[in-house]
């Protein structure tokens, strides 16, 4: 991937267009990972409640239990740690999905998959009562992958398999059909809907402090896997065929693949709750800066879904001050309009 | 011989298109698969480049069956150029090119020098240097087409194998194309096999000649040598005569026609 330094001799015969601006590439990757620091502390320091950013520094340096302190303590910060998690894990798993399906369009929430953790849930919290994150984050895992099997299973029902057509009309049925029950199992358990109602929207604020650290294994390891993925997903790319004569286990690309998004979007449901269009903007307008390298998408992914999803959340903390307007509401509102202009494109340039 | 069939049964869901098929294929040379649609020649080369498992019998690939070996070692001595690609969506025609380098690369060891002069040299021999820089969204037909031919070159295998590579070319890209198979295949002396509909540029260019029909191989050898008028009534039904190509001095396939010896017929009622 880093190529040529330091050795002139190759670049100078370097053909134009082979990994065009690996060192522009990583030089902006650098500076997303300033912009990511800098919307993190502004995280911490912007909300109903702006603290300085002198008395941050000093809530752990000099840490003396004042009010402000606390709240960078106790709420500030896990909150944007969760808003990191969640972000990377939210992007990079719509990224993969994308690549192993070859399907421009495909994001956890079009095939389903949020609605499936979402649904499995809703089953624990509500029907069996269960309350802890450690207790829910393995039915949002179960609630994914049974998501990703049925959707499957409906998409390659009949002649000619599951191609993305069939697959994304599979995944928005079955979403719809899941999303149904929860909002059935809601109405019938009214304590549950009370916990529920803020989950359900998706958002970063309300959450235990140690529900970023429950899920923070499983994120790393999701994101570990689509690293893993990542070079096999660019043979991939050029269809099964040609894949497999490269050399590349194609099932073994599918296996890991899907790993990789159930671990992801499992732990990032379960922890601030379905929020949608992230996995299907990010990976979109990082692949027009980058192009079609797997490996730089992910990279790219990995460090501006979060920047997205914790800008997401502190201008939903701004916006309505003192009340909050939730991320998975500020993400929407933003998706759709991404999400027309995306479609509007790809309509003129006739593809 | 590095390239073999032996006693190959092939099908999909135990519906048998091959049966008991035998076939060597000449080191350096350049081998071209004829048969009517549906002869069972695309599921033969999909056999040969370990995309399909048969049923019976085996694959050899120097010596060994070629599903012993791992996949990554198949691919660094046998490439494919499948009828169909999918170019990814502002893929840069050097990007796609350096995508042929799968194979020789490792997690941690991703891109060297050598892979580097690989795809220059591909794209030099393929005459694809000067577009390194475009979108192969942006190409035409057949500059595109010699992109896939330099991304499977860039492979560096000894065999190559190609799916009807001249199918959505014209006239003067189809030839280009298959100049451009010869001239790698006696500089760079790898084995070639492809799969052309068109029995005359078949029999211009090949060396060695497989004509299918019906899972079966019913001849092959120098075009020359076998390319006969019965030959073609067999495989294709189709009746025709042979004569000499006034440029390559192969044979030269003439379908008969049916109105030939009844011009003055033409212009009368069809039904009378």
């Amino acid at each position: 991937m880093v190529v040529a330094e330091g050795r002139p001799g190759v670049s100078a015969q370097r053909p134009a267009g082979l990994a065009a601006g690996d060192a522009g590439r990583s030089g902006v990757l650098l500076l997303l990972v300033a912009a990511l620091a800098a919307t993190c502390v502004l995280s911490v320091a912007a909300g109903t409640r702006t603290i300085a950013l002198g008395t941050v520094w000093d809530a752990f340096a000099h840490f003396a239990g004042t009010e402000e302190h606390v709240i960078v303590r106790e709420l500030r910060v896990p909150r944007t740690l969760l808003g990191l998690l969640a972000g990377a894990a939210l992007g990079v798993s719509g990224a993969v999905l994308q690549a192993v399906t070859r399907n421009p369009l495909a994001d956890t929430q079009i095939l389903g998959m949020n609605a499936g953790a979402a649904l499995f849930v809703v089953f624990a919290i509500g029907v069996l009562g269960l309350t802890g994150i450690w207790s829910y984050v393995w039915f949002a895992f179960a609630g994914v992958a049974f998501a990703t099997v049925l959707v499957y299973a409906l998409g390659s029902i009949g002649r000619g398999g599951a191609t993305p057509l069939r697959l994304t009309l599979a995944g928005v049925a079955l979403g719809a059909v899941m999303s149904g029950a929860s909002a059935g199992i809601r109405l019938v358990k009214p304590r549950a809907f009370d916990y529920l109602r803020f989950w359900d929207v998706g958002t970063l604020a309300g959450r235990p402090a140690q529900i970023a650290v429950a899920v923070a294994p499983f994120v790393v390891l999701g994101l570990g896997l689509a690293l893993a993925a990542a070079r096999s997903l660019n043979a991939v790319a050029l269809g099964d065929d040609l894949a497999r004569t490269l050399g590349a286990g194609v099932v073994r690309t599918r296996v890991l693949s899907v790993l990789s998004v159930t671990l992801l979007t499992g732990a990032a449901t379960a922890a601030v709750g379905p929020i949608g269009f992230v996995g299907l903007m990010v990976p979109h307008a990082v692949r027009r800066i980058v192009g079609p390298d797997q490996r730089w998408i992910l990279a790219y992914t990995m460090i501006c879904a979060p920047i997205l999803l914790l800008g997401a959340d502190i201008a939903g903390r701004m916006l309505i001050r003192p009340a909050e307007l939730q991320a998975g509401i500020v993400t929407a509102f933003l998706g759709a309009p991404v999400l027309i202009w995306l479609i509007r494109r790809r309509a003129v340039s006739g593809r | 011989m590095r390239l073999s069939a032996r006693d190959l049964t092939l099908g999909y869901d135990q519906r048998p298109i091959s049966e008991h098929l035998d076939l060597e294929i000449p080191d350096g040379r350049l081998t071209v698969i004829v048969g009517p649609n549906a002869c069972g020649k695309s599921t033969l080369l999909r056999a040969l480049a370990r995309l399909l498992r048969p049923s019976a019998g085996q694959v050899v690939l120097d010596g060994e069956d070629i599903h012993a070996y791992p996949a990554k070692e198949v691919a660094r001595r046998l490439g494919l150029l499948p009828q169909t690609s999918i170019a990814p969506d502002g893929i840069t025609v050097a990007d796609l090119v350096a995508r042929g380098r799968h194979p020789h690369q490792k997690l941690l060891r991703q891109w060297s020098e050598r892979d580097e002069a690989a795809v220059v040299n591909a794209m030099a021999a393929t005459g694809v240097t000067d577009l390194s820089g475009r979108l192969v969204d942006t190409l035409s037909g057949g500059q595109r087409q010699r992109v896939w031919v330099a991304m499977v070159l860039a492979q560096e295998t000894p065999i190559m194998l190609l799916d009807e590579p001249t199918t959505f070319l014209d006239i003067a890209h189809q030839i280009e194309l298959l100049d451009l198979c010869l001239r790698l295949n006696r500089e760079q002396r790898n084995t070639m096999v492809a799969v052309l509909h068109d029995l005359n540029q078949a029999c211009r260019y090949a060396d060695h000649i497989v004509a299918m029909k019906a899972g079966a191989v019913v001849a092959q050898g120098d075009p020359k040598a076998i390319v006969t008028a019965e030959l073609i009534e067999d495989v294709f039904g189709l009746p025709c005569r042979i004569i000499d190509d006034p440029e390559t001095n192969t044979p030269l396939v003439i379908p008969r026609s049916h109105h030939a010896n009844r011009r003055n017929d033409v212009r009368q009622p069809l039904r009378r």
